[in-house]
């Protein structure tokens, strides 16, 4: 700095004669600062957490290193009740962790604590990867509609496309291939923009129910918990790519955006540095309202059997095993539909409070 | 080597001499035009074209501020953002520094970005809020390679003293700051890659007008330190009058007036700069305004008027402004440079 600028007096100087940064909360601190100001978000997160510790211990304690077995059959010890000693005829090897039925025992005598256990991994791992999967789709639809979406196909991505057409073509998927050549064929003809094609790709998607789509798409593939995530990520995305187009076409036009331009950054800056940022936050709350929505999903799937296939516990289908017991044995019912209630509804809060401690409106407070 | 020169009588040039009168201008732009297309039906078919911007010529000479007034939707943002090719021009040439800009592939636009800016009308969205106003002056420092390290840091505290701001705020994020601030740091972001050429698109008319002062002064100190040319686009003649040397005044899309700003506020020729004049209020509860009202709307640059874009609602119409387009008439010499597009004087 020069004799001029030290002179100023609005500039305070520190000991080594270098400007003194004030020290400023980070957004990082800002945004901790909003969530945990929000009781219910925090009460749902810490939920959250112990499911995450449970969804861990239980995949090693129930399959690999099998403290508590959630498919040993001990028919004289059916319908206990939660809190129940195993009965004196069942032999050593099969009693339960402590001879303890936490929650109970089934119409097999399975212990219900272990299956629940068990199921914790599936549900939240449905959740999370499925929510991914529809994440990746629905940000880079959304953000080539959004950025991209008034230029026009060019010759060569028509010429990739009916190249993808005839491969299709070639592994006789026939109908596939030709759908594909024909689309790609009438944007070209018809000048459709990257935009159009996208979106009303995406509408269409929207008008199919999306549940009866996964039923149909379940029956036909082989059924598999990977399968159940797949699909659920495939038919979910339509939302976020909404979304995403939505907030990209309105940062587009702003000035921030134009002054990135004129100052020469490269374009990939432009997008991941500025836009990104500040279109994600939304999805992210979305995202987490997804992962329940997800969960609930496997759950309904595996109630009505096209879920993951048994003797493999889940939510679902405990509680689909449970429906036929209800006044008999209320627990076997009641536990696995409270838990399942219990992690939407902290994800839900979570995302509530994301939403607050995203936005930026909200944040001067 | 050594050469004696003492005793020769070198012939020098006038244009080496005094640069500033002979040199071709900072910025040409000729026959600019940019359409906007009106899409309509199921296959989003051209049907017609919003005429924003129609053949517009003007020019900005080293060192000087250039004013472009009109009211609004009349164009005058579009030449802007077309000049620094943050809109891709219909038709035209704009020649800055003798390049053609619109010739440069995307590799040397970004080159030639460093030499031209923009400082915006709205402080609030022009600043990204999830950047911190010291990463949003320092990022182009960085993206263009031209400081790093400590230096960096020396050049950023550099322009936010030169702009009245307090280095020690850089951490701070734009939600934290004032109107007036908020501009300031669009200025200095402008001026970080050290431009020749800044375009102020109603640079100052979000702000009060207290404020308004305080940016106005800012700009022309720093245009007289770091020799800059402004292209100012403004609604508010009282603004231009105190920064402009010269002042261009659009109407629909074309040139009405090019004046320099005295010649302009004395003796207007066309009688919708004199309108314009005599609609901007005069701080003196004494004076006795002769108002040149005006009837009718702008009309819609989707169907312009034909001959002169004014025609319809000129005080001062003739048969012939509705039929032909107006000539460019100059007012006096050459040199003082008072064109007007007007029937009136041809």
């Amino acid at each position: 700095m020069n004799n001029s600028d030290t002179k100023n007096p609005n500039l305070q100087l520190g000991h080594d004669g270098g400007v003194v940064l004030e020290k400023q909360e980070t957004p990082w601190e800002e945004f901790l600062r909003v969530f945990q100001s929000d009781k219910q978000a925090v009460a749902g997160f810490a939920v959250l957490m112990v499911l995450l510790v449970m969804a861990l211990t239980g995949k090693v304690l129930t399959e690999w290193w099998i403290i508590f077995d959630p498919e040993v059959v001990r028919l004289p010890d059916k319908f206990l009740p939660p809190f129940s000693f195993v009965t004196e005829e069942i032999p050593k090897s099969d009693r339960p962790f402590g001879g303890l039925y936490l929650l109970g025992t089934d119409e097999l005598g399975r212990d219900v604590f272990a299956r629940m256990f068990q199921g914790v991994f599936v549900s939240l791992s449905v959740g999370f990867v499925a929510v991914g999967i529809s994440l990746s789709v629905g940000i880079t639809l959304g953000g080539i509609a959004g950025y991209y979406g008034q230029e026009k196909f060019d010759l060569k991505i028509v010429l990739f496309g009916i190249l993808l057409g005839l491969l299709l073509l070639y592994v006789k998927w026939n109908f596939l291939g030709y759908s594909v050549i024909a689309m790609f064929l009438a944007t070209w003809a018809f000048r459709i923009s990257v935009d159009t094609f996208i979106m009303r790709f995406t509408d269409a998607m929207l008008c199919f129910p999306t549940f009866f789509l996964i039923l149909a798409a379940v029956a036909l593939l082989p059924p598999s918990i990977y399968t159940i995530m797949i699909i659920i990520g495939l038919t979910t995305w339509m939302g976020t790519t909404r979304f995403v187009r939505a907030e990209f076409l309105s940062l587009r036009e702003q000035d921030f955006v134009t002054a990135a331009k004129a100052l020469g950054l490269p374009e990939s800056r432009i997008i991941f540095r500025h836009m990104v940022p500040n279109a994600l936050a939304p999805v992210f709350v979305s995202a987490t309202i997804g992962v329940a929505s997800a969960i609930l999903t496997e759950s309904g799937l595996s109630f009505l059997g096209f879920g993951v296939p048994p003797p493999f516990a889940t939510w679902g289908n405990i509680l689909s095993d449970a429906r036929g017991f209800i006044f008999d044995a209320p627990w076997v019912f009641f536990i696995p539909g409270v838990a399942i209630f219990v992690v939407v509804l902290a994800f839900n809060l979570v995302g509530e409070g994301l939403r607050e401690a995203l936005n930026p409106k909200l944040r001067s407070r | 080597m050594k050469r004696s020169v003492g005793l020769m009588r070198l012939y020098v040039p006038p244009e080496l001499l005094m640069p500033e009168k002979y040199s071709p201008p900072l910025l040409q732009v000729t026959g600019l035009k940019k359409y906007f297309p009106v899409r309509s039906g199921i296959f989003s078919r051209v049907s017609a074209w919003v005429k924003a911007v129609d053949d517009i010529t003007l020019h900005v000479n080293r060192g000087e501020t250039l004013g472009l007034v009109g009211e609004s939707g009349c164009g005058k943002t579009t030449v802007g953002r077309s000049i620094l090719r943050l809109m891709e021009p219909t038709a035209g040439e704009i020649k800055f520094e003798g390049e053609d800009l619109l010739a440069l592939k995307p590799r040397e636009l970004r080159q030639a970005r460093r030499r031209m800016q923009i400082i915006f009308q709205d402080p609030y969205s022009s600043l990204n809020p999830r950047m911190t106003i010291g990463s949003i002056v320092s990022e182009p420092l960085k993206i263009h390679k031209i400081a790093k390290g400590q230096e960096l840091q020396d050049q950023v505290n550099q322009l936010f003293v030169k702009v009245g701001l307090r280095p020690e705020h850089q951490s701070r994020y734009p939600h934290e700051f004032s109107g007036g601030q908020r501009q300031r740091v669009g200025i200095a972001r402008a001026l970080a890659l050290n431009p020749k050429f800044i375009v102020c698109d109603e640079a100052v008319s979000a702000l009060d007008v207290s404020i308004q002062a305080q940016i106005l002064n800012l700009l022309r100190d720093l245009q007289q330190e770091f020799h800059l040319s402004y292209l100012f686009i403004t609604h508010d003649l009282n603004v231009v009058q105190y920064l402009a040397d010269r002042i261009a005044v659009m109407y629909l899309g074309q040139l009405a007036e090019v004046a320099p700003t005295e010649d302009l506020f004395i003796t207007p020729q066309h009688p919708y700069t004199q309108a314009l004049l005599s609609a901007n209020p005069v701080p003196d509860p004494t004076a006795v305004s002769q108002r040149t009202i005006l009837s009718g709307d702008v009309p819609s640059p989707l169907n312009p008027p034909s001959g002169c874009r004014f025609h319809p609602r000129c005080p001062q119409v003739m048969e012939v402004c509705k039929v032909t387009d107006p000539p460019l008439i100059q007012i006096g010499s050459s040199e003082k440079g008072h064109q007007v597009w007007c029937h009136l004087y041809g």
